[in-house]
């Protein structure tokens, strides 16, 4: 057994070999690992939290969008119309004809390992989304998309025996020799013990960034943690300026065992109002009236609701209501099923009165750039899930995240495959993983200088007050400073409490990386002096066509690097 | 801190081979609030070396929060807080890592486990 009793002493540095390391057990991570196995690789399958728990997958209580053409014909062509126009023009098409074309088969894939979609009359069921030119979307009843999708691959993980799967294993840095990916240097939470692990390909499949907000709606683990892992490995990040916020988060009645995104599903099926703090709908003043159902995207959404609260006629908690006071009761319960029973233990009777919802963090459109193999500039170093940039351009469109976990964890599983089986680069080195061995071993107790989960939080201030859905020169400048103030008072070595799961250590490892992406997102903001999308400059409200590029960052010994790339606007 | 709106989270803390100690923490009270919000508070406020685990931070979806509240085996983030003292332990029937956080990772799922089948340094090689 490693649990030892807490020492000052780190304990023996392990090392582990594989062919293919997949970074994050969410969906896209998990299905990059059977993909990866089914090659005939050994993989091992590293999450900082519990393997299939942690991580944006299991959390999607609501819907993917696929064109399977059950609830009506069509075609994923269709699809990928629809996600280039909600993409506002700077979508990388390779990548989002791959989510539209390959959806159907993940799915159906999903649908013959047991998953559970809904169905109605013998058919997979398919709901109209926002943004969506007719019904596409499945989902598994009642609220439980996710942790369907989680559990499904979950199982189909266990009896892999070229799988072994690692929990709280934290990755500090992916090691680089020749430029090529040969594995990583990780922190195993549990005993505290350094982990290197040597691997022929490297799969960062980490999820978003919506942590670095003070108002998200995914789960503690993400940080932002491979965008950080991927500049540092040289890899390059394209579009971090687009955030996307969930518009109808939910704001009160405070709330506890739901996910504060629950609501949207309700919404399509049910036709919920977005009123304001009169109880007078507004959309139609942003350009858009609801008359014939949910149908508004939610970049509009979102910019109503805080034009709403701005202009003082937002609802008491700050926010809009949504309102189902107008269903019939029989028809909630139809709807929400069980659900009505954990909503009555929160105090909340939809029958009687609307909730308050507001805009939260909920996705990240940028990330790693990679080509249609998944594959970064870095030889054997590949990315999947919403860690990757540009599949979903300056929004996403309603139900497309867990299409691209599935769809672009499976090809990155096989590519990193191929590439780790034909060989691939250098082989492992010590002396390359040094630097961040080094960088641990030289931590240092935390004494009372700064209280690192504080920091954490006031991080999440700065971003959701300056860094938010509408952005301007001066906020964006101000946000730029404060992170840097903030990131020196972290400092160049790392706290330690010593002793097994440090939660002051992960912390710090943590804000290393919080306060590089959150450099990333803003200053890629601010250069980006145009509104496109979930990116809204108040000083620059309008879209400029010169402004039809992608942004990509690139980290240098002086820091980070800017520039701009034509958009790839050929699908084939 | 007023006093007629504080819960007081005592807390049972230690790691494997160390003499267990109960602290007692003070955190104001709001209604509707979780044990989970409150373990959050401390180490946002008075005690950032306070172990706990959770990842979805309260919609109940990771399963991670497990602990004992009370005396009885809970979700952290979907136990009320309220306004007297709380007891909270480590779960008992598992083994105990630091503070609040026990071993509840399935056995595939732990290093100790991967170390057992693959050896120190003996990879699967390529």
């Amino acid at each position: 057994m490693i649990l030892e009793p807490s020492q000052q002493e780190r304990m023996e540095q392990v090392h582990l070999e594989t062919d293919v390391l997949v970074i994050g057990g969410g969906g896209a991570g998990m299905y990059a690992a059977i993909a990866a196995a089914d090659e005939g690789c050994n993989v091992i399958l590293a999450d900082r939290s519990l393997v299939g728990r942690g991580g944006a997958t299991v959390m999607a209580q609501m819907t993917v969008a696929v064109a399977v053409g059950e609830q009506e014909p069509d075609h994923w062509q269709h699809h990928l119309e629809d996600t280039l126009a909600a993409g506002r023009g700077i979508c990388d098409a390779r990548l989002a004809r791959l989510l539209c074309e390959d959806g159907p088969i993940r799915i159906r894939e999903m649908d013959d390992w047991g998953v559970g979609w809904a169905r109605e009359d013998g058919h997979i069921k398919q709901v109209h989304a926002p943004g969506h030119d007719r019904p596409r979307c499945v989902y598994v009843d009642f609220l439980n998309t996710g942790p369907a999708v989680s559990k499904t691959l979950r199982t189909k993980l266990s009896p892999l025996e070229q799988v072994r799967r690692i929990g709280e294993l934290c990755i500090i840095d992916i090691v680089i020799e020749d430029g090529a990916a040969v594995g990583v240097v990780a922190l195993h939470l549990p005993s505290n013990r350094i982990v290197t692990i040597a691997a022929g390909a490297v799969i960062i499949a980490t999820g978003g960034l919506t942590r670095l907000y003070q108002r998200n709606s995914a789960s503690a683990n993400m940080a932002g943690d491979g965008y950080a892992l991927a500049l540092r490995a040289g890899a390059e990040l394209l579009d971090m300026e687009f955030v996307q916020f969930f518009p109808i988060g939910h704001l009160a009645p405070r709330m506890i065992g739901m996910d504060p995104i629950m609501w949207d599903p309700f919404r399509y099926k049910l036709g919920g109002r977005l009123l304001n703090g009169a109880m007078e709908e507004f959309t139609e003043k942003y350009g858009q009236a609801e008359t014939d159902g949910y149908v508004i995207t939610r970049d509009l959404a979102t910019y109503a609701i805080t034009k709403e609260v701005e202009a003082g006629r937002g609802s008491p908690a700050g926010g809009a209501y949504l309102s189902f006071t107008h269903i019939p009761e029989a028809d909630l319960r139809a709807a929400f099923g069980p659900v009505i029973d954990r909503l009555a233990e929160n105090g909340i009777d939809l029958t009687k009165t609307p909730i308050e919802v507001a805009p939260i963090a909920h996705y990240h459109m940028g990330g790693v750039r990679v080509d249609d193999a998944m594959a970064t500039r870095v030889q054997g170093l590949y990315a999947a899930g919403e860690v990757v940039g540009g599949a979903n351009g300056a929004n996403r469109l309603s139900g497309n995240a867990i299409t691209e976990a599935l769809v672009f964890g499976e090809r990155a599983g096989r590519r990193a495959a191929a590439w780790a089986l034909a060989g691939g680069g250098a082989a492992w080195s010590n002396s390359a993983a040094a630097g961040t061995i080094d960088l641990i071993r030289s931590a240092i107790p935390a004494g009372d200088s700064l209280n690192v989960a504080a920091a954490i939080v006031d991080l999440q201030h700065i971003m959701g007050e300056l860094v938010g859905p509408f952005r301007d020169e001066a906020g964006l400048t101000e946000a730029l400073s404060k992170i840097d103030r903030s990131r020196h008072r972290l400092g160049d070595r790392p706290f330690a409490a010593g002793g097994p799961f440090d939660v002051t250590e992960l912390d710090w490892f943590d804000l290393r990386n919080m306060y590089l992406v959150a450099e990333c997102v803003t200053r890629a903001a601010l250069l980006r002096t145009e509104s496109r999308g979930a990116h809204q400059r108040e000083d620059h409200p309008e879209m400029q066509s010169g402004w039809q590029v992608n942004q990509i960052i690139t980290l240098g010994d002086g820091g980070l690097n800017f520039a701009s790339a034509p958009v790839m606007q050929e699908a084939a | 801190m007023d006093s007629s709106h504080t819960a007081t989270l005592v807390i049972q803390r230690g790691a494997p081979g160390e003499q267990s100690r109960e602290e007692r923490h003070d955190v104001p009270f709001e209604p509707g609030q979780s044990v989970l919000d409150g373990l959050r508070w401390i180490r946002t406020h008075t005690d950032p070396s306070l172990a706990f685990r959770f990842a979805c931070i309260s919609a109940n979806a990771c399963k991670e929060c497990m602990m004992q509240v009370d005396g009885k085996t809970a979700y952290a983030c979907t136990a009320r807080l309220v306004e007297s003292d709380m007891t909270i332990a480590p779960l008992p029937n598992k083994a105990l890592i630091r503070d609040l956080v026990t071993e509840i990772a399935p056995p595939g799922e732990r290093l100790a486990t991967v170390l057992g089948q693959g050896g120190l340094g003996e990879g699967d090689g390529k």
